[in-house]
């Protein structure tokens, strides 16, 4: 064990995470592989959009993984850039939704 | 780097096992060569552009050029084995000026006469006057263009490259490559300017496609991708940069045993400005000549010992064999994206 919960090769030991539950791992795969590869949404389209996810998920592995396949599709650095604004303007769109349960209760419950 | 230092670099990296180990478990090892379908000549170092990634380093103050002697030496071989392609490289093939008389000998004789270009170079006036020889000879053109947009060729290749290779690619147009109903091929080279893996040729060549004929009146036949081999100023930049070993890595976990089980080196004899035979055009750069037992100079081309020669490997071949595989011909494993 390392020192620190965030290891950069940890990101090699993504295909052993059906380790301990063979069947579900492998349930998990042949879905992730579905869901990600070009279909009716080409496989750019679907990049940025995981991209945009892996940021608002905060999760290293997946930016580093998506950000270089990214690359590798070609697309620029400006079109990902817009991908995680979208993520983080609907993250900063979803908390302030949230208001409203804030904004009922004010109403309710103010004189 | 010294071909030496770029070979210790290579073995010494901890997080990969040897090639030879990988080749031998999908029982490839050792690379065995078929008959010789492809002669790869290497006419000189010297080019007008010194790309960032250049696994030749080539750039203009480079002064080693094949003579007009050892090319006459491939001519006879030509002649002699008219089943071959000749593909034709650099450097920049077209600053040798033994080149277009070689073209005109070889020419009719090769089943396929193959230049790999840098495009821009066919724009110098000194130079201008190849494309109308190259299409009279039906030369297959391999143009290089790393990227459908300005900012990622411009920074591997250099200022204002993009621009000059998009008119570079409609001259060619003009004089019949890509053209409707013309049987003049240029084909165009993407190679990614950067640590990582390029994507499937098909997806690739749709953007190419798209962005090249609609944004600039630019065609071209069909896209190659290339993987960037960890050798020249590649390996200086992922070293430079820290990319070195999750490159290695990148490279070896995408390990494909069909990309190797069809690397272009069992099918090719590179002979390099000197004449010398080489397996590919990366092991002249490690300078790590043809296994001993076959013929090592291109005086000396004997097909029966070319042919089943011992294949010399080390960590660089990762680059041939990971993914849909990489060769000078593109893609060699099938691909099952769309």
């Amino acid at each position: 064990m390392s020192d620190t919960y965030y290891e950069k090769t940890d990101l090699l030991d993504f295909p052993n995470i059906g380790e301990y539950a063979c069947e579900q791992g492998a349930a998990f795969f042949d879905y992730y592989q579905k869901a990600t590869a070009a279909s009716a949404l080409s496989e750019r389209e679907k990049s940025l959009i995981a991209l945009a996810v892996a940021a608002t998920q905060h999760c290293p592995y997946c930016i580093d993984a998506y950000t270089t396949k990214c690359l590798s599709l070609g697309l620029t650095n400006d079109e990902m850039m817009e991908a995680v604004h979208v993520g983080a303007s609907m993250a900063a769109g979803v908390i302030l939704a949230h208001a409203t349960q804030m904004r009922k209760i004010i109403k309710k419950k103010g004189m | 780097m010294s071909p030496e230092e770029q070979l210790r670099v290579l073995a010494e990296s901890t997080r990969i096992p040897p090639i030879q180990q990988r080749l031998s478990e999908s029982a490839e090892f050792p690379l065995r060569a078929r008959e010789v379908e492809i002669l790869q000549i290497n006419v000189g170092r010297l080019c007008n552009l010194s790309c960032r990634h250049c696994h030749v380093e080539a750039g203009p103050a480079r002064s080693e050029t094949m003579s007009g002697e050892t090319f006459d030496l491939c001519s006879a071989v030509i002649r002699s084995h008219p089943f071959l392609t000749v593909d034709i490289t650099g450097g920049a093939p077209e600053m040798n000026p033994h080149l277009p008389g070689f073209v005109q000998r070889v020419a009719g004789h090769a089943a396929r006469l193959i230049v790999r270009s840098n495009l821009v170079i066919l724009l110098e006036p000194e130079y201008r006057h190849l494309i109308e020889l190259f299409a009279r000879n039906r030369v297959e053109i391999v143009g290089s263009l790393p990227d459908y947009r300005s900012g990622r060729t411009d920074a591997q290749r250099g200022g204002n490259v993009f621009a000059r290779s998009v008119e570079a690619i409609r001259m060619l147009n003009d004089a019949g490559y890509a053209a409707d109903g013309s049987d003049l091929a240029l084909h165009l080279v993407h190679n990614p300017v950067g640590a990582y893996l390029p994507a499937s040729q098909a997806a690739l060549e749709r953007e190419y496609r798209r962005a090249l004929q609609e944004s600039h009146g630019a065609r071209f036949n069909h896209l190659f991708c290339f993987s960037n081999m960890p050798v020249g100023r590649f390996l200086d930049f992922l070293l430079r940069t820290d990319n070195y070993e999750d490159y290695l890595s990148t490279l070896s976990s995408a390990y494909n045993p069909a990309a190797a089980a069809n690397v272009m080196c069992k099918a090719t004899v590179s002979v390099d400005w000197e004449g010398r035979l080489f397996d590919c055009d990366f092991n002249q750069v490690l300078n790590l000549p043809v296994d001993s037992a076959a013929p090592s100079h291109i005086r000396h081309f004997d097909m029966k010992r070319l042919s089943g020669r011992r294949i010399v490997t080390a960590n660089h071949c990762y680059g041939c064999t990971a993914g849909m595989g990489s060769s000078c011909q593109g893609a060699t494993a099938q691909s099952k994206a769309s």
